[in-house]
């Protein structure tokens, strides 16, 4: 299953509409959305926690959390 | 004239040059206060308009939406559903930033939806040409219905056109919802909401529902309703992702027409600076780098201006004794007030300084990368990588250390924090730290540079913060509290410091410790003063008796003064307080002395010195040629007639004061901060007693 977490660091991906029920609310309402391109820039020591850059938001989370969050891969 | 002035409140996502508006708009009139019930900081201050219209200007905590997820965010739902409120708005000033348009779109949706008037702020306009952003103001105007202004903040280009806009939505009163929120996700479930409480706007109702929120001016039958009309609670968290969906769709929709980016003409100087800031290896030795130049610089600065508030409230004292008829309304103004005032203003420059740095980190954006790399490790130890700050804050003090606590959203992760912050070495244990060491440690250097009292103090530093961590870690294990912790930190883009906002938040700080925590040290001075001053039957016949039966000897005044003073002390209640410890503390190597020490230090630890100084002084023939360290060396056990602060009992001293919670302030704010005495109570007696073991075994293993 492609989730954030199992991003590369530079490897891009869109947000799948499956299982959205499963991401935070507030991820949601920071860009985290489904149809948004996610790319993630760093991963801090030990993959945890990801930096990522998602709809021009630029935000840190947690590996729990980013493995909540399907994507379709692309390219 | 004689115009009401207009209420404005002020919000949009942090790291929106929001504060830096607000500085703009209201300057120093901009006053600190405190929402009721609970601590979260109310900035407001005032603003002229024109037309002689004036407006008070709430800045509200930055927010990424109406629903909180910390107590700071919740001010701003709890602002908006009251009506009712002293604070409720007559305009709204949304500020949003025009690289993360879109983001700062969904809030000012959000808050359209409240239909009060509001006015969409654009900041950092200046860089749009940069950056290649294009916005076709008329054509987003119409689509948000509301006044929209660029402006740019720091560079203080259109704060008038801002000033012009508060007035004229606040006359055009332009109320449309921008999203209707039923329409799309489910009309029947709306509709049916509607009806519950007709009198209320349906947006609103929604979000009392889904927050849990209910205002004053839902009636208690209205609530019951409402409470029963929200039982499915699945049904709600759907609805609220649809919400947001649909907010989403609009605003994408509304911005292909009027926002544009050339992104070929972005430079990438934020992701150039992240991979050295970040980066696994250099981003960590940057950090403690950072860190050392930080402590070392609070040392070097803070020391000259520590002194010189020292020596002016010594002298003070010493200027109104003199200038005063003796008394006790004397005695307590210059032994009593003003070393009280003293000791709460000797810390500022310290504070000032911490508090300097810590600004400056935040708002240049590097604070956040420090999150980033500290969140793993900060979790091992049952904390979050936002504990990083409020520990680096409880160098300084820990009473603004544990309200920068706020930041952290998991409950758990924020009561760890608070728990374990006042074992950093705070500003008040070095003058304690420092008069000890140098009794018992040598001035030698090892190895030829390495001097061996600084070596103590930094060892003294390490152990705070070790034992900081590993408490953490056993806290972790033992505190069950049900956590829905959920993480997530925006990466701000890197900007250069504006002087005006470091220096505003660092005066903030500071006027927060010297009103919060400066309160607490002046009442428990006086009162201290007071115990020291007065005692039963004997301690009023002390002068005679003392008089009587020095008549005979070779005594200087001076000296008979000094041993009334000392005299005095021990029959006082303070005295006789130490007396009676003096059991429990003897295992420590302390004797009733150091005991009143120990009991006054509950003020501030550095209380302690001054103490020891007074109880201290009737061994000197000449007070002018005798510092407290002198007093302290010459002082001897009567019987044995050893040394009292030989290295076993100053060790036993550092390692208490290093563990034991000797600060009312701190207990105080821990008091509001966690909203029972459970926790204060537990921290104090917790780290008291490891205080009392520790202590113990030193002094036990090294006498």
């Amino acid at each position: 299953m492609n989730t954030i977490a199992t991003l590369h660091i530079g490897e891009k991906g869109i947000i799948s509409d499956e299982m959205i029920d499963k991401i935070p609310l507030k991820l949601l309402e920071m860009g985290c959305l489904p149809g948004a391109e996610v790319e993630l820039l760093q991963l801090a020591p030990l993959k945890d926690p990801l930096y990522i850059c998602v709809n021009g938001s630029h935000l840190a989370i947690r590996k729990e959390t980013a493995s909540l969050i399907q994507l379709i891969k692309s390219e | 004239m004689g115009k009401n002035p207009i209420k404005v409140a002020l919000i949009g996502n942090p790291n929106t040059g929001k504060t830096s508006l607000f500085n703009q708009l209201t300057g120093l009139s901009q006053k600190v206060g405190n929402y009721p019930g609970i601590t979260v900081d109310k900035k407001q201050g005032t603003c002229k308009l024109p037309d002689n219209y004036t407006a008070i200007i709430t800045d509200l905590p930055g927010t990424y939406s109406i629903n909180p997820t910390s107590i700071d965010e919740s001010i701003v739902i709890k602002t908006l559903l009251n009506t009712k409120d002293d604070n409720y708005p007559d305009v709204i000033v949304v500020v949003a930033d025009v690289e993360n348009l879109k983001r700062n779109l969904f809030l000012f949706s959000q808050i359209k939806d409240l239909k009060i008037p509001t006015v969409l702020v654009i900041n950092m306009s200046d860089q749009m040409e940069r950056k290649g952003i294009k916005i076709d103001l008329p054509s987003l105007e119409e689509a948000v219905n509301a006044e929209v202004v660029l402006i740019s903040a720091r560079k203080k280009i259109g704060i008038e056109q801002v000033k012009k806009a508060i007035l004229s939505s606040h006359i055009s009163h332009k109320t449309e919802p921008m999203c209707a929120v039923n329409k799309r996700i489910d009309i029947e479930y709306f509709d049916t909401l509607k009806k519950v409480v007709p009198s209320h706007n349906l947006y609103e109702l929604w979000l009392m529902i889904t927050q849990n929120n209910f205002p004053e001016t839902i009636t208690p039958e209205e609530k019951k309703r409402l409470l029963a009309f929200k039982h499915d609670a699945s049904k709600l968290k759907k609805y609220q992702h649809k919400e947001t969906i649909y907010r989403y769709q609009k605003i994408n929709e509304i911005l292909k027409k009027s926002y544009q980016v050339d992104r070929s003409k972005a430079t990438d100087v934020r992701s150039k600076l992240d991979k050295v800031f970040t980066h696994k290896i250099f981003g960590y030795v940057l950090f403690f780098t950072i860190l050392f130049l930080i402590f070392q610089s609070i040392f070097d600065w803070a020391s000259a201006p520590m002194d010189f508030i020292d020596s002016t409230f010594a002298n003070l004292s010493n200027f109104i004794k003199l200038k005063l008829p003796a008394g006790v309304f004397t005695d307590l103004i210059t032994e009593g007030i003003i070393p009280g005032i003293g000791g709460v203003l000797i810390f500022i420059p310290q504070i000032a300084i911490l508090f300097l740095f810590v600004a400056v980190l935040e708002e240049t954006g590097y604070m956040s990368r420090v999150v980033f790399l500290m969140d793993k490790i900060m979790r091992r130890y049952g904390m979050s990588g936002k504990s990083v700050i409020p520990l680096i804050s409880g160098t300084a003090c820990a009473i603004p250390a544990v309200m920068a606590t706020r930041t952290i959203s998991g409950w758990k992760e924020r009561l760890i924090t608070i728990l374990v912050v006042p074992f950093t070495t705070c500003s008040a244990r070095l003058p304690v730290y420092a008069i000890l060491i140098s009794l018992i440690i040598p001035d030698r250097k090892i190895f030829g540079f390495i001097g061996l009292q600084g070596l103590t103090l930094l060892a003294l530093y390490v152990l705070g913060f070790a034992t900081a961590i590993i408490s953490a870690f056993i806290l972790n294990k033992i505190i069950k509290v049900k956590n829905r912790s959920f993480f997530v930190i925006e990466m701000p883009n890197y900007k250069i410091p504006s002087v005006k906002n470091v220096l505003l938040e660092v005066l903030e700080k500071t006027k927060a410790f010297v009103f919060g925590a400066g309160k607490i040290i002046l009442a428990i001075s006086v009162v201290l003063w007071f115990l020291a001053s007065n005692g039963a039957e004997e301690f009023d016949n002390v002068e005679r008796n003392i008089q009587k039966n020095t008549i005979n000897k070779q005594f200087t005044p001076s000296e008979i003064t000094q041993i009334i003073a000392s005299e005095k002390l021990e029959k006082s209640y303070i005295g006789m307080m130490g007396k009676a410890i003096e059991p429990a503390i003897r295992p420590l190597g302390y004797d009733w002395k150091i005991g009143i020490a120990l009991i006054s230090s509950f003020a501030a630890r550095e209380v302690f010195v001054g103490t020891l100084a007074t109880i201290y002084s009737v061994e000197n023939k000449d007070e002018n040629n005798s510092t407290i360290k002198q007093k302290m060396a010459a002082e001897v056990r009567p019987s044995t007639g050893e040394k009292l602060f030989n290295f076993p009992v100053g060790m036993s001293l550092l390692v208490f004061y290093a563990f034991a919670m000797q600060c009312i302030g701190t207990f105080a704010i821990v008091k509001r901060e966690t909203k029972t005495w459970k926790w204060p109570l537990i921290q104090l007696f917790g780290m008291g007693a490891l205080a009392y073991i520790a202590a113990f075994i030193v002094y036990q293993i090294l006498s």
